[in-house]
């Protein structure tokens, strides 16, 4: 046995030996960005759809989420643990802040793009302001908003390791004990198991991603 | 009107209508009074920026009027939820605006639904629709509108306007972005539609040959939409109201007269020296054309239909008159329009051959023919009779 085969044989060890922990940090990981996404979608869709309309008020939303996302994420988690205390209050709040830019920033690029004639159209036919959005415009920008929560999801897999700094759930915890009992037995294996299950889920999250825009996306507007 | 009962159109009233944007000083639209007949096109027509697409998106109220009253069918619009009466005015603008992400049947069914018909009336609306805009059913109800040639998507925009059998239709320069021929064709298939539909119709276009073409009257319209002069194709063509009008109807008014004219209208003697090429005898023909004076003949098949020309000089040597003289070029109809037979009268070098509707001769037209129904038509509407041959500008 070579040493990267004994590296990758005590790793297999270790998960076989912890599975049970590990499935479940990993379970609670995607289920708290998941959650986040969607919160953060709930949230930025609606205020996409509260400034697209003026150009004035779609730059201060974008330059307000931007200004969120300059936060480094250690830091913004810092100044939310005096006020929400540990656990998963605060990293879940965190990571719905980190997941606003993408995400109204493509609600408004996506529904500013929506073609007036189309609008026009409907509202020419009859649509109430209202059917005009959630049958036109919203279903117009949806490949847009879509593409907004899959990059914020793919962010916020990274930036839910850091909120473990808040003893948030997940696999960060298994990263940052690995990291701080650096030389101890199975450190290592205890951060590799952490980083590489984070990958493995973002790539399922992609998949899933992938699967979501065929079902929701009309042939007639797919790219 | 004896032919009311077919007429499915509403008669539109615009009274005093003025739209003021606020910080503007001067209002885009100003004290526009009209009436709109039903069952008729009416073309609105005038430069970029005369506020014609204003005036005409204020019937539908996408935008409101600041001032005036607009009558539908003898209800007040103004007082109307908008949503209900958008529902009732078909619309159809340019490049169709069609939804993207719907197939075409769920684009014609929009209005339908709206409206909340039920699953299977909608169904067979729909497949009458697409039937009545010549796209077959079962060829094109699945597709979404990209998989659509600009003409046909143009086809799914009035259908979706008819869908909910309005009285009202209102197209915003609907063919303003097809090529020319295609264009051509919707026209003629709006036209065709029309003398099924009997819809009122008002349609803003800023080419006055369109206008010219589909209009059974036509507003001129100047600055804030003032009405310059609001009349028939024929009126506005020999009598602009003034100068602007007439810079608009544009050089060659005369010859687009023309094109509201049918051979059928005018006069087409049957001054031609005929006869059948398998009955008679070129000495025949021969000594009748001397008696008569003429050097040309027309030869006609057994069922009288124009076949060739034949001169004198070439029966002497003939022993048939099936292998003699030039085939006949341009023929005209009696549908034809004068156009289509001025064409003919100088390809054919002085006159053309007029056939009947299954094609046999019946008369002719010459240069003459034309300049006296442009005349004629000039007389009618009160404009003093120019001296022939002087161009109109």
């Amino acid at each position: 046995m070579n040493d990267t085969e004994r590296v990758i044989m005590s790793l297999f060890d270790y998960v076989v030996d912890r599975w049970e922990r590990l499935s479940l940090s990993a379970w609670l990981h995607v289920s708290e960005v998941v959650q986040a996404t969607l919160l953060a979608a709930v949230v930025g869709v609606l205020i996409g759809v509260a400034v697209y309309r003026s150009p004035a008020g779609s730059a201060v939303a974008t330059a307000l989420a931007s200004t969120i996302l300059t936060i480094p994420s250690f830091a913004l988690l810092g100044l939310l643990i005096p006020v929400f205390g540990l656990g998963a209050t605060p990293s879940v709040i965190a990571l719905v802040l980190y997941a606003l830019l993408p995400i109204t920033r493509n609600t408004i690029v996506g529904l500013s793009g929506v073609d007036p004639a189309v609008r026009d159209a409907a509202r020419g036919i009859g649509m109430s302001r209202l059917s005009v959005l959630t049958r036109v415009e919203l279903r117009l920008a949806w490949p847009a908003i879509l593409a907004g929560m899959r990059v914020a999801t793919q962010m916020l897999m990274g930036i839910a390791v850091i909120a473990a700094y808040a003893k948030g759930p997940g696999l960060g915890g298994e990263v940052f004990s690995g990291l701080t009992r650096a030389g101890s037995a199975n450190a290592t294996n205890q951060a590799l198991a952490g980083t590489l299950g984070v990958v493995i889920l973002a790539l399922l999250l992609e998949a899933g991603y992938f699967v979501l825009a065929r079902l929701t996306v009309s042939r007639g507007i797919r790219g | 009107m004896a032919d009311s009962d077919n007429v499915s159109g509403v008669e539109i009233q615009l009274d005093q209508v003025t739209k003021r944007y606020p910080g503007s000083r001067e209002p885009a639209v100003r004290d526009v009074s009209m009436t709109i007949p039903a069952g008729k096109i009416v073309i609105l027509v005038g430069p970029s920026g005369c506020g014609k697409t204003t005036t005409m998106r204020m019937i539908n109220r996408l935008i409101e009027p600041t001032s005036g009253t607009i009558t539908i069918g003898g209800e007040d619009a103004l007082r109307l939820d908008p949503d209900t009466l958008r529902r009732k005015i078909g619309y159809a603008i340019q490049q169709a605006g069609l939804f993207p992400h719907f197939t075409v049947a769920q684009n014609i069914a929009v209005v339908p639904g709206l409206l909340g018909w039920n699953r299977s009336r909608i169904r067979e609306r729909v497949d009458e629709m697409m039937d009545l805009v010549g796209l077959e059913p079962a060829d094109y109800r699945d597709r979404y509108p990209r998989q659509l040639s600009g003409g046909q998507q143009q086809r799914v925009g009035v259908a979706r306007a008819l869908a909910a059998d309005p009285p009202v239709l209102l197209m915003d320069e609907p063919f303003g972005a097809v090529d020319p021929i295609t264009r051509g064709n919707l026209q003629d298939e709006l036209l065709r539609l029309q003398t099924e539909l009997r819809k009122t119709i008002v349609f803003v276009t800023h080419d006055f040959d369109e206008a010219v073409k589909l209009g059974d009257k036509i507003a001129v319209l100047g600055d804030q939409s003032a009405i310059l002069q609001y009349d028939t194709p024929e009126a506005i063509l020999a009598n602009p109201a003034d100068d602007t009008v007439a810079g608009f109807v544009g050089a060659g008014a005369s010859l687009k007269q023309l094109t509201l004219l049918r051979v059928r209208d005018v006069e087409y003697p049957d001054i031609a020296l005929t006869a059948v090429e398998t009955r008679d005898s070129p000495g025949a023909l021969r000594q009748r054309m001397t008696e008569q004076g003429r050097t040309y003949a027309l030869l006609l098949d057994e069922r009288g239909r124009p076949k060739r020309w034949v001169h004198v000089r070439d029966l002497s040597s003939a022993t048939s008159l099936t292998s003699v003289g030039r085939p006949v070029g341009d023929v005209v109809s009696t549908q034809s329009t004068l156009q289509d037979a001025l064409e003919a009268i100088i390809a054919e070098g002085g006159n053309a051959v007029v056939t009947g509707s299954r094609g046999e001769y019946v008369g002719m037209v010459d240069i003459r023919t034309v300049t006296d129904a442009v005349q004629q038509l000039r007389e009618e509407h009160g404009d003093a009779p120019e001296p022939t041959g002087s161009a109109a500008s």
